[in-house]
């Protein structure tokens, strides 16, 4: 298989890369990791005029935890970078858990998150963590950087906000109040398949109580979904049995799933069901063990 | 070779714009001039003819591609040519000299790790990867290493020990 002819650039500065997405005016896009777009220009889905190769541009390949906890992933961090990370492990478990998850080892070489989100695939991994943690996105364009929320950056299935002439740099992840608990799991035929279902769990915990909850769930939908009443109903109180049962059929309630080749419309809800129920018993464990109840 | 082979080779036309790129494959400095749309698997089986680099999904699914871009396994078949540019290209062909075997290669050789062998170089150079990270990987570890290869001949067992043969190889080979 082979793309489409489309004229290459690999600009050295930020600003090289944004005059050159204006002068595209619409036809051109940008190449990260390239590992969803790369597949998709050899299936001709997408047929750009003009490729801008941000891979030589100095100083984004890194993620960093400022001192109050808030975590920036910058455009070239790779899902590697991530799931070798020494910086999210008792940080930021939500990420923590989903890095070793996302596609295979050899894709997340060179895979980005940010790219993933650009990319927005509802069976993408990283929309989901992002929208489970509140997180947002900064663009860098024409007219300066600004920062878009990840529900409104991802603005439908392989959809963003973005501006022809803005390039994604950083995501931002906010720190938590308190004590952060959650994870990601996931269901694959196989590993790098995409997912039969996921489901990104994020709290914020102050003693036993939960302050701050957010769960979105992967590939069950026509975008990432965020079962927002599924989160709304732990908050304000300490996570308990019942209530982590209750959140479960809300999320799998939020849940669209189709029927396809990967299971039925009813299984993948069940999976949904389980994996939060799952993600949360895990959270109430660790919780009791701390002490802090 | 199928005719799309050839239609690659034959490009570029003479108003096709290309690129010269440079790129370090398995150590010695080579150029071509590219169209920016060629894959770097092509590049490598069809301009140097390093044809150990098996393209088998052409969808980034089955590792077959694999080779080591500044010594970090990459499916070769999901990366522009354009983009190995200034960059190290490892391919199977540069694990040893013409006449030798690497460690992993006598590995694969002594557990009969492999049936077809189409999977086989990307496998290798998967565990190249891994065992430059991690010398003494449980089976667990190698397993996880190189699930993003895929062998159609189920033979994932005698691979696993074939890459534990050569952990222990090299180790040995590093403590003389």
């Amino acid at each position: 298989m082979y793309p489409s002819r489309f004229r290459y650039e690999a600009p050295r500065s930020i600003d090289e890369a944004i005059a050159l997405l204006r002068d595209g005016g619409g036809e051109a896009k940008v190449l990260a990791g390239g590992q969803s777009l790369v597949p998709l220009l050899k299936l001709r889905f997408a047929a750009p005029e003009l490729l801008v190769d941000i891979n030589g541009l100095p100083g984004l390949d890194y993620h960093t935890a400022d001192p109050d906890g808030t975590i920036r992933v910058g455009a070239l961090c790779r899902h590697a970078d991530l799931e070798r990370s020494a910086i999210l492990p008792g940080r930021q478990p939500t990420m923590a858990a989903a890095a070793p998850l996302v596609a295979d080892p050899i894709v997340r070489n060179r895979g980005t998150l940010v790219g993933s989100l650009c990319h927005a695939d509802p069976q993408g991994d990283w929309a989901s963590v992002v929208t489970a943690l509140g997180g947002h996105v900064v663009a860098q364009g024409t007219n300066g950087r600004r920062s878009i929320p990840i529900a409104e950056f991802v603005s439908g299935p392989f959809q963003n906000a973005l501006g022809y002439d803005e390039i994604a740099v950083e995501a931002v992840i906010p720190a938590p109040k308190g004590t952060a608990a959650g994870g990601y799991l996931k269901l694959e035929r196989r590993v790098g398949d995409f997912a039969t279902a996921g489901v990104a769990v994020a709290l914020e915990l102050s003693g036993a109580v939960v302050t701050r909850a957010g769960i979105a769930l992967t590939g069950v939908g026509g975008s990432t979904i965020d079962a927002t009443d599924a989160a709304q109903a732990l908050v304000g109180g300490p996570l308990t049995a019942d209530g982590i049962r209750g959140a479960a059929d809300l999320a799998a309630q939020a849940a669209r799933p189709r029927t396809d080749h990967r299971g039925s419309a009813e299984y993948k809800r069940h999976i949904v069901r389980t994996f939060v129920e799952r993600i949360l018993t895990r959270a109430m464990q660790s919780t009791r063990e701390s002490g802090q109840t | 070779m199928s005719g799309l082979n050839e239609e690659i080779r034959e490009l570029p036309a003479a108003d096709v714009p290309t690129r010269r790129v440079s790129i370090t494959v398995n150590g010695e400095k080579r150029t071509a001039d590219v169209e920016p749309r060629l894959l770097l698997a092509h590049l490598l089986r069809q301009a140097f003819r390093l044809t150990g680099t098996h393209t088998g999904c052409d969808t980034s699914n089955c590792g077959a591609c694999t080779v080591l871009y500044d010594g970090t396994p990459v499916k070769s078949c999901t990366m522009l040519a354009v983009q190995a540019d200034g960059h190290q290209v490892t391919t199977v062909e540069g694990l040893a000299g013409p006449s030798e075997l690497h460690p992993i290669q006598e590995g694969f050789s002594d557990e009969h790790g492999l049936q077809c062998g189409f999977c086989t170089p990307g496998m290798m150079l998967a565990a190249t990867a891994l065992l430059r990270e991690n010398p003494d990987p449980t089976e667990d570890e190698v397993r996880w290493a190189l699930s993003g290869n895929l062998c159609r001949c189920t033979g994932y067992q005698n691979i696993v020990k074939s890459v534990l043969w050569a952990a222990k190889k090299l180790q040995s080979q590093s403590a003389s």
